[in-house]
This record gives C-alpha cells, sequence and structure tokens, in this order.
C-alpha cells in the first residue's frame, strides 16, 4: 500500500529571497554587459578584415582567370600572370621545408630530451624565443649579407630558401619544444622502465605523441614563410622572371613579391592584378592552416 | 661473468605463520638490532651502505637491505621516507633526476648495479618496475604489451608472447578479442595489469612496484594483490606501499623507513612480515603500524 501523504497547501511567505538585488543585482548587471561590449570589440576586428577581403574580391576576381595561373608577368596588365611566381615559391618554400623539419625538429627534440639542463641552454632558450620575435626584414639584411654576398649564392632560390629558413627556424623550434613538453613524462618513465634506451624512448613515445604539435607548428611557420615579403625583396628577390626556375641557382620571384611589384605599378590594370595576386595568396595560406587544423584532429583521435 | 639471466633454481619455504622460536634462538634475534636482518639466501639484491642525494639534500642514509629471491618485500614508512626513492635507486631510475648522487652499492649477481661499466638500460630490463599512476602507452593493447620486448631485440613470436603476458597478468581474458583497442580505454585495474603485463614480456627477474594500488578501487586492488601472490612463484617482487593492511596481506617481509632527523630515509626495523606487525621490535615501527603516526 502507498501511503499518500497531503501536503499542506497554505501559502507562506518564503524565509529567504532568492531575486537578485542590492550587490548581486549590479554584479550581475556588469556581467550580462560585459559580454556585449567584448562581442564588440571581437566584431570590430573581424568585420574590418571582411570588408577587407571584399574589397580585394571585387577588384581582383575579374582577372583570376586559367591564364592568370599560367602566363609569365608583363607590361601589359591584362597579359600579366602568376606563372613564374607560383613556381618560384614552389621552389623555395620547398626548399625550405627541407631544411627546417629536419633542423628544427630536430634541436627541438635536443632541447627538450637531451641536452643538459643548464645555464648555457637556458641562454639558447631565450634566445630562440627573442629570435622568433625579430623583424623579418632583419633576416634579409641577414641574408643579404650571408647567402648573397659573402657566400655568393647571389638572389638565388637558394639564397631566399635559407634567408626563410632561419626567420621561421625559432617559431618552428618553440611549437616543437611546446608539443614535446606535452608528453607526459609518466611515459617516458613506462618505456625507459622496460629498458628502452632514451632515443627508442624518443622514437617510439615521444615523437608519436609530439607529432600533431610539431606539423601544426611546421605548417603555421611555412604559412608564414609563403606570405613573406620584405625579407625577400631585400634579398633581391624583386626580378622580371619570365622563365621556369630549373635549378637554386636561378634568380626568382615569389607571389607575395609579385604582388608588391604590381602594386607598385602606376596603371590602374595592375592593381586589379594585385588583387587578384592576394587572393590566390589567401587561398594558398588558408589551405595550410586548414590543413594543419585537420591534421591536428587526426593525429588527436589516434 | 654470471649468467644473470637464468637465476639457479632454488625452492625457499614461505614463512607460515607465526612459528614458535626456540628459547635460546630468541636470545639471539633479541640481541641484534631491529634493522640488522638477513633474510634466507639466496637474495635478488643487496643493499649495502647506500645513501642517495638529491643535489646536497640526503634523502637515504646507511641503508642496509637484502631482497630475497622470488619473494615479496615490502618497504612501508610515512610520506617522505624515502621508500619510493629507494626503489628507484633499485633499478637506476634515479639516474633520470638531474642532481642525484648515489654512494654505496646495490649487488645484483655478484656485481654492483652502480659499477662504472654498468648500463642502465641493461640494467632496467632485468629489474622491471610498475607505477603508482597506471601509465600504459597511447597505444593499442597489444603494442603496449610488445614495446618492451621489441626495444629489447624480442625476435620470436609476437602474439604468443602478448598472450603469455596478458595471462600473466590476469588480464587476458578481460581484452583478448579487444587487442587492438587502446590502452588508454581500459579501467584503471585493468591498466595497471597491463602495465604488469607489459613489464612482464621483457621477462625481468625483479619487478619493483611503487604504490601499484593507490590509484585503484578495492576490488581493483584485491586482484593485483591477487596477482602478486601468482608471480612472487616466479619473480622477486618488491613494493612501495602506504597501506600496511596491504603490506601485511601480501608480503613474505617487511622494512619500515623512517625519515631521521636530518632528514634522511633510514630502515628502521626489517625482518619476516608477521614478526614485523605481531611482534615490532622498534618502539616507532609499533606506533606506526597501529597507526599512532604517519
Amino acid at each position: 500500500m502507498a501511503v499518500t501523504q497531503t501536503v499542506p497547501s497554505a501559502p507562506h511567505e518564503p524565509a529567504v529571497n532568492l531575486e537578485a538585488s542590492g550587490r548581486v543585482a549590479r554584479r550581475q548587471r556588469l556581467s550580462r554587459a560585459s559580454r556585449y561590449v567584448l562581442l564588440g570589440t571581437a566584431l570590430l576586428g573581424v568585420s574590418a578584415l571582411v570588408v577587407l577581403g571584399i574589397d580585394t574580391v571585387m577588384n581582383g576576381w575579374g582577372r583570376v582567370t586559367p591564364e592568370f595561373f599560367t602566363n609569365y608577368p608583363s607590361r601589359f596588365a591584362d597579359q600579366a600572370g602568376l606563372r613564374s611566381s607560383i613556381i618560384g615559391s614552389v621552389w623555395v618554400l620547398s626548399l625550405t621545408m627541407a631544411l627546417v623539419v629536419p633542423i628544427g625538429l630536430g634541436t627541438a627534440i635536443w632541447i627538450e630530451e637531451f641536452a643538459p639542463q643548464n645555464a648555457v641552454l637556458g641562454i639558447i632558450k631565450i634566445n630562440l624565443a627573442n629570435l622568433a620575435g625579430v623583424p623579418s626584414i632583419i633576416y634579409g639584411v641577414l641574408g643579404l649579407a650571408i647567402f648573397v654576398r659573402f657566400l655568393s649564392f647571389g638572389p638565388s632560390i637558394l639564397a631566399g630558401a635559407l634567408t626563410l629558413f632561419l626567420m621561421i627556424l625559432p617559431m618552428t623550434i618553440i611549437a616543437a619544444q611546446e608539443a614535446i613538453r606535452q608528453v607526459p613524462d609518466s611515459i617516458r618513465q613506462g618505456s625507459l622502465a622496460l629498458g628502452a634506451s632514451q632515443w627508442q624512448t624518443v622514437w617510439g613515445h615521444v615523437l608519436p605523441g609530439a607529432m600533431p604539435g610539431m606539423i601544426t607548428g611546421v605548417i603555421l611557420a611555412m604559412a608564414r614563410a609563403a606570405g613573406e615579403t620584405a625579407a625577400l625583396v631585400m634579398i633581391g628577390a624583386f626580378a622580371f622572371i619570365a622563365y621556369d626556375n630549373t635549378s637554386i641557382m636561378d634568380n626568382f620571384t615569389v607571389i607575395p613579391v609579385q604582388i608588391y611589384n604590381w602594386t607598385t605599378r602606376p596603371q590602374e590594370g595592375f592593381r586589379a592584378d594585385a588583387a587578384a595576386g592576394i587572393i590566390v595568396l589567401m587561398v594558398i595560406v588558408l589551405t595550410f592552416n586548414i590543413g594543419a587544423a585537420v591534421l591536428r584532429e587526426r593525429f588527436r583521435r589516434h | 661473468m654470471p649468467d644473470v639471466r637464468t637465476p639457479a633454481p632454488q625452492v625457499t619455504p614461505r614463512p607460515t605463520g607465526r612459528v614458535s622460536v626456540p628459547a635460546g634462538i630468541e636470545r639471539v634475534m633479541e640481541d641484534r638490532k631491529a634493522n640488522e636482518y638477513t633474510p634466507p639466501e639466496p637474495a635478488a639484491l643487496t643493499v649495502r651502505d647506500l645513501d642517495f642525494y638529491y643535489g646536497s639534500r640526503r634523502a637515504l642514509a646507511g641503508i642496509d637491505l637484502q631482497f630475497p629471491e622470488k619473494m615479496i618485500t615490502a618497504l612501508i614508512g610515512p610520506s617522505g621516507c624515502g621508500k619510493s626513492t629507494l626503489l628507484r635507486c633499485l633499478n637506476r631510475m634515479n639516474d633520470l633526476i638531474e642532481g642525484s648522487r648515489v654512494d654505496g652499492e646495490i649487488e645484483y649477481h655478484g656485481l654492483n648495479l652502480y659499477d662504472r661499466g654498468v648500463d642502465p638500460v641493461e640494467v632496467r630490463r632485468r629489474i622491471g618496475m610498475v607505477f603508482q599512476k597506471p601509465n600504459p602507452f597511447p597505444k593499442s593493447i597489444y603494442d603496449n604489451v610488445i614495446f618492451g620486448a621489441r626495444v629489447n631485440g624480442f625476435r620470436g613470436n609476437a602474439d604468443e608472447l602478448v598472450e603469455r603476458s596478458l595471462r600473466q597478468a590476469a588480464l587476458w581474458d578481460e581484452v583478448k578479442d579487444d587487442l587492438k583497442k587502446s590502452g588508454l580505454a581500459l579501467s584503471g585495474g585493468q591498466q595497471q595489469r597491463l602495465c604488469i603485463a607489459r613489464a612482464l614480456a621483457v621477462e625481468p627477474e625483479i619487478i619493483l612496484m611503487d604504490e601499484p594500488c593507490s590509484a585503484l578501487d578495492p576490488i581493483a586492488t584485491l586482484k593485483i594483490e591477487e596477482l602478486m601472490r601468482e608471480l612472487a612463484e616466479h619473480y622477486t617482487i618488491i613494493i612501495v606501499t602506504h597501506n600496511m593492511q596491504q603490506a601485511a596481506r601480501v608480503s613474505d617481509y617487511t622494512a619500515f623507513l623512517l625519515a631521521g632527523e636530518a632528514g634522511s630515509g633510514e630502515v628502521i626495523e626489517y625482518g619476516p612480515t608477521e614478526e614485523i606487525f605481531a611482534n615490532p621490535r622498534d618502539k616507532r615501527t609499533e606506533d606506526y603500524i597501529t597507526g599512532r603516526f604517519g
């Protein structure tokens, strides 16, 4: 038998009032207001970007034709294209990546896993952080002095790639260090306790664990290199290239330098060319970033 | 150089409950100091006058302990008494700590583990370790078990080794259909047994366990304890535990450590587990096991 209980229905005043009042009400109002203020600041930045993007697309969309990708630069705005700068970008970025992946990741692994933790290492770490913040034009000056002049590489693909490599090396190392530090120490200890050597531990556990972060770091650094202009202009990659590059000692130009080149022309038509080039470059850099995000997610799931 | 891979087969009777000791012997035992005790030979590891330093701080002072073969020895004591530090000296895991230093010796098959020519990797594959918090690799169960064997040059039948190790660790029946599943997908107790299976796959002689049940619930703890008793048929086990009931339940011998005046861990009392818990010789041991401090 279920026992039914009758609840006294007589209404009575509650002992406490739980509606916001006084100071609580004031704090809650402030809290609600802050939400809209913050939304406003976010919208400010984003809307500026959207306006710039729309403006660029409106100016340049008409010039993004198949010929725009296959034509060499030209004196005539409506015949100019990105062919030589796309090829130059592919050469320079491939070489940069071939340099930065082994050297950047190797340095990060050494610092985090093998280096003796002493004062010298501390200085190296601080300098890496500082180097990551050095303006790219400084790397251009360095590249001009060392690679172009001292080593006599001239304004070549090799000199350009070495300059970009130096520029993105610190940020690649720092991103990889961060990724390596994410691997918990208990994993390393577990591996070492099984009689694995330090290298076997790094290869078998630390690198797989750090891989998503390291790949992301490399791709983001490459995206920065892909858009770099100042350093390459500095080393002299400002030539009129009307042929396909075939050697790392060739003179070259890259997409952002070509865009810059077009913006310096007085004729109206080149401005459309520049806008079209920006569209192409934005798509490339965006692809890099999306690729980084996709790879990171894929690794994270495994 | 002795062949350290195949320990000589031997039979040592387990201590069985409380034995009535003839009067004369009792006298002799009364005379020895509480921390001077020699368990039955042969010894798997003998620690002699071991000091351990973290930088300038001495964490262990004058440790003398002999760990008998194919027995379970428990190291008990309050937090900070150096029992984990001592355990990690036994397979040179402390080498990883920057600025640490060891004085004294640990004898293993007639060799000193801290001799110049001794490689810690060789030591660790013979003296395995299970950690406080289960730390399976973020890989499949199968890869977790086979990793240690692979890095040590195992070239035999991997499937067989994985099955044997998981069976020994009493985990096979629970995971046999799911060997490709991530080790991290298991429950805490299963993860800890996976870590034990992983250690067994390397075919060590000694297994060190650093509070292996402190992160587990009582049922998982019971399973690990039963497993330890089974493993003691073939392996020497040295376990650090906070839990005195656990030491009393599973171990054959118990050493009680305490940090002295200077904060350095010392062995206060060592002996067969029954004796330590029933008849502690040192007042401090008695206070600790009766829960008066620690």
